[in-house]
């Protein structure tokens, strides 16, 4: 049958693999979760997760080929991709809203008379009583200016790129990540020096996942970066065309952004008129 | 449509994949690799028929427990399950009616009534509204199915898997709220961290769904199809994934947290340990009050072309329908704290919530009137989605009533976690979601599949089934009014005759589902052309300018609109 004649540009899809065997490497992944949280097994845990990193690197092939190679990312199909990246963030925001949420219920109402098994765990005060808080001003404040100068960095890897100079795009990206490392690193170190456990308090609770997660996200942007980088240097990026650059650098500000809210409102407002600890 | 251009209306539904030289994808491929949004469409339906029929056995057996006063059924299912007998297998039975009820619950709304009007119809007709050829990312589209029978899985295996401690207490029984601590430390065991990632996958998918809806919408409608040209179901669909998108991320937080403070010892909702158990159902009313509204929105959108179509005119202020929906979308966000009335709010925050609450009254009585001014003056045939439609707004219309009563803080106070609550809901649920499905079925039935069912079958499963649920759930109301708590297996004599007649109601929609299955069957089997377009004139969206069903790959040549008559 003769095809059809194509009158538009947007990317008519082929079928693909991925999506099912990333479905049940996902159904495998969630099982094994639980298999792990209930001292099982690992193992089934991290075969679903295997499945689902290799359905992200095929995924992904498969788009940078689509776009390299078929050419198939017309101006209307790139802008579709900014569509979905920048609706991929706002759901992102919202998840964070979330673990805000948690922390400000117990800034705001540890001390509900409602609640008397609370006030009596918090002491009435937050951060509760014999919780000894980060100096914010010290690591904190490192990292808030490891972040802001990443995002410096980014964005003159940015102009190198739309300038077509391809040493500034390289170094402006190595900074950025080696930036990103070095959070990650003084995170860790903070972490291990805390005065307060994850488990059994509320403020431990809150406070670790809440800049948990953001560290998680900022080991996925570096990641993002990283793969950015391997892709510049072959040459996959031109002044005009490089989406999976902007994405990486509009995710790493995103991730900067939420950094500087916890940093004010967790490690600054949170430890107003407190006695803190020196921070490691 | 006048306007649009000539497409290729009449190909076969085996078009070559347009530029590409490859052939149509066929066999198992077609479905488990596709990239299509009709094929993808037409999953989701079927996926959601197979969940609804698991959740509709469920309510069985809670109707059919319920049918009179003290432990009727789940002591002898439990014995059949577990194997004992006496006092042992009533406290497994009556822990077995709170795992039905709970996986009720989830299956209708996340596996039932969000795959078949986000994903389904969503999927299959607002490319088709809007003259798109697909959807912006069809290998999203399809994960974003097929993350759902995961999701399905993961709560089915819940239920072989212990929840609360002691033996035999398999499956989780904290309702689908599943607030803490009766999600914590009520139900150690698996059953609940099973519950917990089949929502976190289920979520994945919406908000993955969300975004390729969003995105396809905003940017892939026909040349000339302006924001303000778009047809009301592709509103709802956008307002319906903006929720989606900015609601489910939410949940996924709050549900988070549970499973953290259940395995990690963390100490989110643990009050003694300076936590909050009223901060996880902020965080799941949160997304649960928006939830509602997906569950209605598209069925909004559905209805407005019905009633159009069938009354053969214009929906009646189009504008003011649409941005209807956007502001109940809106207004959706900030009410969520009207579930929780007796959790000890403040009663200025109480104050705040009662009047958000009503506000949505308004825009809702916007859609309502319209409706009812889209139909007076025309010229009405009451075919089978017409009846399902004005089905829709009758029940819809009991159900936000009972609505603005419960939105009253006061008169909360007595009701709440009553069955005038059970009530409201499954009329603006089940009789009112549900039937902008059912409106939708029968209304794109013959496009989606090429065949007409036969419209006796149709008007009989249509009064059978209204019958049967307006037999169930109008005397709940009289027994929430009465006091009779939910959740619970068993009530006082007093309640007895209602819940009869209630549980007389389920066995006529029973029959009435029956029907349903026999027409569907029906259909496929005496395999009558449908048309193009077998609703004549008064259909004037661009899905029944196409071949029934459409061709693979429709909209080769984009079609143009410049006609301002496209709603």
């Amino acid at each position: 049958m003769a095809a059809i004649e194509v009158n538009h540009d947007y990317h008519m899809v082929e079928p693909s693999p991925w999506p099912f065997v990333g479905s049940v490497g996902t159904l495998i992944m969630a099982m094994g979760g639980v298999f792990w949280m209930h001292h099982w097994t690992p193992w089934v845990f991290l075969a679903g997760l295997a499945i689902v990193l290799y359905t992200f690197f095929a995924w992904w092939s498969d788009v940078i080929k689509e776009s390299t190679t078929t050419k198939a990312h017309t101006p209307v199909v790139q802008m579709h991709h900014r569509y979905g990246m920048m609706l991929f963030i706002a759901s992102e925001v919202m998840f964070f809203v979330g673990w805000f949420w948690a922390y400000f219920d117990g800034f705001f109402r540890h001390s509900d008379v409602e609640q008397y098994a609370r006030v009596a765990a918090t002491g009435a005060s937050w951060p509760p009583t014999g919780v000894e808080l980060f100096d914010p001003f010290h690591l904190p404040l490192f990292n808030t200016l490891i972040l802001l100068t990443s995002g410096t960095t980014v964005t003159w890897a940015h102009h190198a790129l739309l300038a077509g100079d391809r040493k500034g795009l390289r170094w402006g990206l190595v900074l950025t990540i080696a930036l990103g490392l070095l959070f990650s690193f003084v995170q860790f170190t903070e972490y291990r020096e805390a005065a307060f456990s994850f488990a059994g308090n509320m403020y431990g609770a809150t406070f670790f996942m809440a800049t948990g997660f953001h560290g998680f996200h900022v080991i996925i942007g570096t990641i993002f970066l990283i793969v950015c980088l391997i892709r510049a240097e072959r040459g996959q990026f031109t002044p005009e065309k490089h989406l999976g650059f902007e994405f990486a650098a509009w995710y790493w500000h995103f991730v900067d952004v939420v950094w500087l809210f916890l940093f004010a409102s967790i490690y600054v407002w949170g430890s107003w008129g407190v006695a803190v600890g020196h921070g490691g | 449509m006048a306007d649009t251009t000539h497409l290729e209306a009449h190909a076969t539904g085996h078009d070559s994949a347009a530029s590409h030289d490859h052939h149509t994808p066929t066999g198992w491929r077609r479905y488990v690799y596709s990239t299509n949004h009709k094929d993808i469409g037409v999953m989701y339906l079927w996926f959601a028929v197979i969940a609804g029929i698991v959740g509709g056995l469920l309510s069985g057996f809670m109707r059919m427990e319920l049918q009179e006063p003290g432990i009727q059924i789940f002591h002898g299912l439990a014995a059949m399950v577990y194997g004992i007998n006496g006092d042992a297998a009533v406290d497994a039975g009556k822990h077995m009616y709170n795992v039905f009820t709970t996986a009720h619950a989830l299956i209708m709304i996340f596996f039932m009534v969000m795959p078949a009007t986000v994903g389904g119809f969503g999927n299959y007709f607002a490319p088709l509204m809007i003259g798109a050829p697909d959807t912006a990312f069809p290998r999203i589209n399809n994960i974003a199915f097929w993350l759902l029978p995961p999701a399905f899985i993961l709560l089915l295996m819940s239920f072989f898997f212990a929840g609360p401690d002691g033996a035999n207490m398999n499956g989780t029984g904290g309702g689908w709220t599943i607030y803490p601590p009766l999600s914590t430390t009520g139900q150690p065991g698996p059953a609940m961290d099973f519950a917990i990632l089949a929502l976190h996958v289920a979520g994945i998918s919406s908000i993955l769904g969300a975004i390729n809806l969003i995105t396809t919408i905003f940017n892939m409608r026909a040349p000339g199809m302006t924001i303000h040209k778009m047809p009301l179901f592709v509103w709802s669909i956008l307002v319906t994934a903006f929720l989606l998108l900015l609601a489910l991320p939410v949940l996924a937080g709050g549900i988070t947290m549970l499973l953290t403070d259940r395995n990690f010892g963390t100490a989110f909702f643990k009050s003694d340990q300076g936590g909050d158990p009223v901060l996880f159902q902020h965080l799941f009313w949160f997304f649960g009050h928006p939830e509602v509204y997906i569950m209605i929105l598209p069925g909004f959108g559905i209805v407005s072309h019905i009633i159009s179509t069938f009354s053969r005119k214009p929906v009646f202020g189009y504008l003011a329908m649409a941005y209807a929906m956007v502001a109940i979308g809106f207004v959706g966000f900030v009410v969520w704290a009207h579930h929780m009335y007796t959790t000890g709010l403040s009663l200025d925050v109480q104050r705040y919530f009662v009047a958000a609450t009503m506000v949505i009254a308004v825009p809702t009585g916007v859609k309502i009137f319209s409706w009812i001014a889209t139909m007076w003056g025309g010229s009405i045939t009451f075919k089978t989605p017409m009846l399902w439609a004005i089905g829709f707004i009758f029940l819809f219309t009991v159900g936000g009533v009972t609505g603005v009563v419960l939105a009253n803080a006061g008169a909360d106070r007595v009701l709440h976690d009553t069955y005038y609550v059970v009530a409201h809901f499954h009329y603006v649920l089940s009789l009112g979601a549900v039937f902008s499905i059912f409106a939708g079925w029968y209304y794109w039935f013959p496009k989606m599949f090429g065949y007409m069912y036969k419209e006796t079958l149709g008007k009989i499963h249509f009064w059978s089934m209204f019958i049967g649920v307006n037999l169930v759930f109008f005397p709940q109301h009289f027994l929430g009014l009465a006091g009779m708590p939910r959740r619970y297996i068993d009530y006082p004599d007093a309640f007895g005759m209602w819940n009869r007649v209630s549980s007389i109601g389920y066995y006529i929609t029973f029959l009435s589902m029956l029907v349903f299955f026999y027409a569907t069957w029906e259909a496929f089997r005496a395999k009558r052309p449908a048309g193009d377009s077998p609703w004549g004139d008064g259909a004037t969206t661009l899905e029944w300018t196409l071949s029934s069903p459409p061709p693979f790959h429709q909209f080769s040549t984009l079609p143009k609109i410049d006609s301002t008559n496209v709603h």
